[in-house]
């Protein structure tokens, strides 16, 4: 076989099962938003971004972003220094801190729901404490901040992991003596994990901010089983367009300015966190 | 003012025990050179002074401080590490000026430290790029460069030159013992290259096994080694040994001839360097095997009584293989050891 091709015969397949479940399914998606019958328009984009609760579910997904993403990353890159500290038990204790990865997020909207219902854990545990009187109903209109809480809680237990993972992996291949020079220099702990941990990190960092970043743009299934319609978000827009409303050319448009949403997000934090020609590991 | 004395140190990792009972005084702006084969332990050593390992036990003074509960930042040392450790994502100018960034100096002092070592270093012309886009001997001057300009009282390197190739380690020997004795810093240098060490030093301690053997002058170490093992460590080729037998009044009987040595009365090695023999009409007889031409030598391996025995000869001699050659030792040449400890006898 020549050398030249066989590259690209051994990617063939993937290609071929991208271009069939993937590229082509996103065809239709996109003819969808851009089409009313027939017809080329952009009337669907109108509609949808028009209509009362877009900016209130773009805000909400917004702001969820904000407030979980940060908060990940700060946990993700303590317990990945952590992890990376251990002499004995690492292994273990990656496990434990990975077991979230492997529920599903409709479950774990489910494990918290019965934590913060009302005949839920917390309840029973505040009643318990004498703390209440009468169980308190926290994901109610009442309480859009309890609601919040809730959600971005659910959402941090359940896809910090996914960031560890990719942290520990990458602060393993940064080599010892680095440390060990801005140790000699007279670098603080905090100053070697700000001056040397994190700036050789930066493709990790990209790879895992990029990934929860559009993770977080799909949240769903938490919202869902938590807020109901108390916290719309984007995802549940796209939902009950498609099935509730019947009018999957909107549910196609918005599905479209979502993902126009997590590129720019994407190519932000590529350009934010290059690191110059030159200055690799 | 930094004189460094290490005291007792001892460390073991488990079982293995890495240094043995080290004690060691390295004179204020010496150039100590740490000698040894590979695994002996003589990175430990230095990491133990630099404060980034911790010695079992036994004590670390620099300049009349005891630092070995101290940080390294607090030991007033700087170092050079065998790889480098140049940092990727810091240009040149800020690699320069870490240790000092650390210490929070003033930008305009930063950069005049930086631009002066830079200058020592002949790096000036790089102080914008990045550690990716230099080459081995380039890193290496930028983190010699790193080491001076915290102008530290105690330098401390692990084999700088281990990674370049030969003739830039040439280069770069002369220079770096040029630029650190200028710096007025005491040096710990640490080798296994014994044309590094020998060019270099003030003074070698020769380890072996986690324990100095001997530390002196490179001439002395040469000329007077403390064992055996400095004798056939030292020297390219090493010291000949042979085995000698008392035949009383400091009479030896060595390779079927009988020389002077030591009153002693037990039996003990006979050694002398190769380039210290000479062709002659009385002396050691030896069955020449091969004969290498090395240009301003002649290199003659021989047989005497079965022992390996070097001789290095003048280029214009005609030996050949199978020739008997007669030795004659120079003897204020001649050295003992005693079989039993491996040490000089005086
Ligand atoms: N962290 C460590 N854990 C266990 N053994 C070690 C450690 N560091 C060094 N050693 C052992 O100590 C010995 C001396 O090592 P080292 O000081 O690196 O030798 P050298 O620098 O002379 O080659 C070696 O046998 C090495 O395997
Ligand atoms: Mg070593």
């Amino acid at each position: 076989m020549n050398a030249r091709l066989l590259p690209y015969v051994l990617i063939l397949p993937v290609t071929l099962f991208l271009a069939v479940f993937f590229l082509y399914p996103f065809a239709l998606v996109a003819k969808q938003a851009f089409t009313q019958g027939a017809e080329f328009t952009f009337a669907n984009f109108r509609d949808v971004a028009s209509h009362w609760k877009f900016p209130i579910s773009l805000k909400n997904t917004m702001l969820l972003a904000a407030a979980v993403v940060p908060v990940q990353l700060a946990l993700a890159l303590l317990m990945a220094t952590m992890v990376n500290r251990m002499k004995k038990g690492r292994d273990l204790v990656l496990y434990v801190w990975t077991i979230p990865l492997g529920i599903s997020d409709l479950a774990a909207g489910i494990i918290w729901l019965a934590i913060f219902e009302q005949s839920g854990f917390l309840n029973s545990m505040m009643s318990g404490l004498g703390l209440v009187d009468q169980p308190v109903n926290f994901l109610s209109y009442q309480n859009p901040m309890m609601v919040f809480v809730a959600i971005a809680l659910a959402e941090i237990w359940r896809a910090t992991a996914i960031m560890l993972v990719i942290l520990v992996a990458g602060i393993g291949l940064i080599p010892k003596e680095y440390y060990e020079a801005a140790e000699v220099f007279g670098a603080s702990p905090w100053q070697r994990f700000l001056r040397v941990t994190l700036p050789l990190l930066r493709p990790s960092l990209q790879t895992a901010l990029i990934l929860r970043v559009v993770l977080a743009f799909e949240v769903f299934a938490v919202v869902a089983a938590l807020g109901g319609t108390l916290f719309p978000v984007l995802m549940g827009e796209i939902y009950s367009y498609q099935f509730d409303l019947q009018n999957g050319n909107a549910a196609a448009a918005l599905a479209l300015i979502v993902l126009g949403i997590s590129i720019v997000f994407t190519l932000v934090i590529l350009r934010a966190l290059r690191v110059p020609k030159g200055a690799t590991i | 003012m930094a004189v460094i004395e290490i005291k007792n140190v001892a460390k073991t990792f488990g079982a293995y025990t890495a240094l043995h009972d080290i004690n060691l005084t390295i004179q204020d702006q010496e150039f100590m050179v740490l000698l040894g084969a590979s695994g002996c332990g003589k990175t430990t050593l230095l990491r133990i002074i630099a404060g980034l390992e911790t010695a079992t036990t036994g004590e670390v003074w620099i300049g009349g401080r005891r630092v070995d509960h101290l940080p390294p930042k607090d030991r007033g040392i700087a170092m050079v590490f065998q790889n480098y450790a140049v940092f990727p994502h810091l240009t040149v100018f800020e690699n320069i000026g870490f240790g000092l960034r650390m210490q929070k100096l003033p930008n305009d002092e930063v950069k005049r430290r930086v631009e002066r070592t830079a200058g020592l270093m002949h790096i000036d012309q790089l102080l914008k790029r990045y550690s990716g886009e230099l080459s081995g001997g380039q890193r290496q001057r930028v983190a010699v460069a790193r080491a001076l300009a915290m102008e530290p009282d105690v330098i401390l390197m692990d084999e700088p030159l281990s990674n370049l190739d030969a003739l830039l380690r040439m280069e770069m020997r002369a220079e770096l013992k040029g630029v650190l004795a200028e710096s007025n810093t005491t040096a710990i240098y640490v080798t296994h290259d014994q044309v590094e060490a020998m060019s270099m030093a003030d003074r070698i301690s020769v380890m072996h096994k986690g324990e100095i053997v001997q530390a002196a002058t490179p001439l002395e170490v040469y000329r007077n080694p403390a064992a055996e093992f400095v004798a056939g460590f030292i020297g390219n080729p090493p010291m000949n040994f042979l085995p000698a037998t008392p035949k009383g009044a400091g009479k030896w009987a060595v390779g079927g001839q009988v020389i002077d040595g030591p009153q002693k009365n037990k039996a003990l090695n006979f050694a002398i360097r190769p380039e210290d023999l000479r062709l002659a009409d009385s002396g050691l007889t030896a069955r020449a095997k091969v004969v290498e031409p090395l240009g301003a030598h002649l290199l003659v391996t021989c047989d005497i009584d079965g022992a390996l025995f070097r001789a290095v000869l003048d280029s214009d001699m005609t030996v050949k293989p199978g020739d008997t050659l007669t030795l004659a030792p120079q003897p204020d040449r001649v050295r003992w050891f005693d079989p039993d400890t491996t040490r000089a006898v005086a």
